[in-house]
């Protein structure tokens, strides 16, 4: 197996670059990760608490109102902001905490930039009564306090990460320090397509059950399969999600949306595939920002979510074969996307998920009104409330 | 042809580490040829990363010091070649790949080669990822140093067998650091080694104390000391050349004794 070179690649993307230490456990995960994923009980134990506890399907929600302004496709919402914690991380968790239970390990740690990854990683570990150990850069947990109670709350520790920009990036860093450490009875639960193999394959596969439910969804609903899917891209979870079922449908086009921060051609963006260059980090072969030297840029977008540098390796691969789109939009885009969606259609969505709107406002008029676009509303906005009002100018504190 | 044998010809081997450029170029090579003068046998010289995920805190600020200092690939390489004006030591880098990768692997090699430099460690390069540039490392007579940990386990003897320079064996779980004391049972993890490889043995991770070395040479090749070494130069830049060369001298006894 060691000579397998396809094993955990995406062309020449991916693959398996972490400290010795790891890799026993890695080869063991990826071991039992391949037995349970075509183990009947486990996969109906997971079907179980995503359809009872987080509350799948997630509706495929036909946006009138947008669609009409728009002047173009028909707009679909794939409304993975209605899921139990409010937004798609929680497929995910579910099925890492679960498989990590499966395997005997009796504590889950995990990273975050907002919060949202943290919060769902502490809901499934208070659920299947494991420990839990967040790390959080410290400035965001000064950015998002709530959530950082939150979490609390459910019974997770929160670590504040004071290394490096103490941002997302130093928050994987020092979680994937904490399980060098500690390897035996702890799983770290990843939270996005990234990191060594096998995780961008595991966390494809749990959260392709975006696309499984959307394609069957709008094929019931309209008899035809989307002209595009579009979401946002940090680590490109939800977007691998939304566009998995589709890469086989060559005429449906997918569209990943990144962040731009306060524009390309500023040193103040996370526009991975725009500005990046071919690296290694975190555990994976892929896109980086970093300098002309090879060390990782600080890189800035107003979501927490999408302000990592890097990008996971089957997007680099999606990206560098054609199949997929790759665009960048600004803070500003995003936000006016934001208050677009909640005025348009009474939906206030993650600054996340509105990069993907923000996107969707120039895409969906350029088509006929005989196709379709589903825009992967990867998360719901309350969290970002405060922080838009204060983008606006109003002194809005939580 | 690597210098790598010399290190281990006459006893247990003494391997320091220092950030290159910590806090500068000239202060590094200074401390450097401190430890050299006090008989360290082979040093190691980090090339510093903005996120260095197996280090410790301690390293950790080293290379943010390095960086801040404006320390680059190139910075090292013109150390190591003012460093070959003056010693035969065997010196090896410590890099992330993501430096060695951008700068280019055949044009990093081949300036390895032409700087003086014999060996490579790259942290995040497992056994299993290797392929990525050991052929070109080779061909520039530059040893891909292989690392085993506590974790191991079955992988021991497979690593151990495309082993060159030497290994350096993990003593510990965990990142770079002091540690107290060592759990591990190396013992059984060098027997298989040594049933796989004649390539000598050092051991790094949490070394720091004249009676630690002395315990690891009763069964290692070599002690690799790194956070101790870098905790003095954060501690008195100007005072570390004296300070590493004392140091140096009574881990060196340490071995010997």
């Amino acid at each position: 197996m060691m000579a397998d070179k396809k094993r955990g690649r995406f062309g020449d993307f991916g693959g398996q670059y972490i400290p010795e230490t790891l890799m026993n456990e890695l080869l063991d995960l990826e071991v039992s990760y391949n037995h349970y994923r075509q183990d009947a009980a486990f996969n109906a134990e997971l079907k179980e608490l995503l359809d009872n506890y987080a509350g799948r399907p997630s509706l495929l929600y036909y946006a009138a109102r947008m669609t009409a302004d728009l002047g173009g496709a028909k707009v679909y919402l794939k409304r993975e902001d209605l899921n139990h914690t409010g937004s798609h991380k929680i497929n995910n968790v579910l099925g890492q905490t679960l498989l990590a239970k499966k395997r005997g390990k009796t504590r889950v740690i995990a990273e975050t930039g907002a919060g949202q990854h943290g919060v769902a990683a502490a809901t499934a570990a208070a659920l299947l009564g494991m420990e839990c150990e967040v790390f959080m850069g410290k400035e965001d947990t000064e950015r998002q306090v709530l959530n950082v109670y939150r979490m609390e709350l459910l019974g997770a520790r929160v670590n504040a990460v004071t290394s490096g920009t103490q941002t997302l990036k130093d928050a994987v860093n020092e979680a994937m320090r904490e399980w060098v450490s500690r390897v035996d009875d702890t799983h770290y639960v990843l939270g996005s397509v990234m990191g060594p193999h096998p995780f961008p394959t595991m966390v494809r596969d749990f959260q392709a059950v975006i696309s499984a439910e959307a394609r069957e969804q709008l094929l019931e609903r309209e008899g035809t399969l989307p002209a595009a899917v579009i979401a946002c891209v940090g680590g490109g979870s939800n977007a691998i999600g939304m566009f998995y079922n589709f890469i086989g449908d060559k005429n449906v086009r997918l569209v990943g949306c990144e962040a731009a921060g306060r524009g390309i051609n500023t040193s103040q963006h996370a526009a991975t595939i725009a500005k990046g260059e071919l690296g290694v980090f975190h555990g994976m072969k892929s896109y980086f920002c970093q300098d002309e030297y090879g060390q990782i840029a600080p890189v800035y977008s107003l979501s927490a979510g999408l302000d990592y540098p890097g990008i996971g390796p089957e997007h680099a691969y999606l990206h560098q074969t054609g199949r997929a789109e790759y665009y960048p939009v600004t803070d500003d885009e995003a936000v006016a996307g934001f208050e677009y969606l909640a005025q348009t259609e009474g939906i206030i969505a993650a600054i996340e998920s509105a990069h993907a709107i923000a996107y969707a406002q120039k895409l969906v008029p350029t088509l006929s009104a005989k196709q379709c676009v589903v825009i992967c509303l990867s998360g719901r906005g309350d969290k970002d409330v405060a922080a838009i009002a204060r983008y606006r100018g109003r002194n809005v504190h939580e | 042809m690597s210098r790598i044998p010399n290190a281990f010809a006459k006893g247990t081997a003494f391997i320091g580490f220092v950030t290159g450029g910590d806090p500068s170029p000239a202060q590094s090579e200074a401390y450097i040829l401190s430890m050299i003068k006090a008989g360290a046998d082979l040093i190691e010289i980090g090339i510093p990363f903005s996120d260095p995920i197996a280090e410790g805190p301690v390293i950790q600020e080293a290379n943010l010091r390095a960086l801040a200092a404006g320390t680059t690939v190139d910075t090292l390489f013109a150390l190591v070649r003012s460093l070959r004006r003056t010693t035969d030591v065997p010196l090896v880098f410590l890099s992330y790949l993501n430096p060695v990768l951008h700068y280019g692997y055949e044009r990093f090699f081949a300036t390895c080669q032409e700087a003086g430099i014999d060996g490579i460690i790259i942290p995040d390069l497992p056994f299993d990822e290797k392929d990525e540039l050991q052929a070109i490392a080779a061909a520039h007579d530059v040893d891909l140093i292989s690392l085993i940990a506590p974790t191991s386990a079955n992988r021991i003897a497979n690593i151990a067998r495309d082993a060159t320079g030497f290994i350096y064996l993990v003593s510990s779980l965990g990142v770079t650091g002091v540690r107290s004391e060592i759990t591990t049972d190396l013992e059984s993890i060098v027997r298989v080694i040594r049933s796989a490889t004649d390539v000598p043995v050092a051991v790094g991770f949490g070394i720091h104390s004249p009676e630690q070395a002395h315990a690891v040479a009763k069964l290692a090749d070599g002690v690799i000391v790194g956070s101790a070494i870098v905790k003095q130069i954060a501690a008195d830049p100007a005072g570390a050349s004296n300070k590493l060369y004392e140091y140096v001298r009574e881990m060196k006894a340490a071995l010997g004794a």
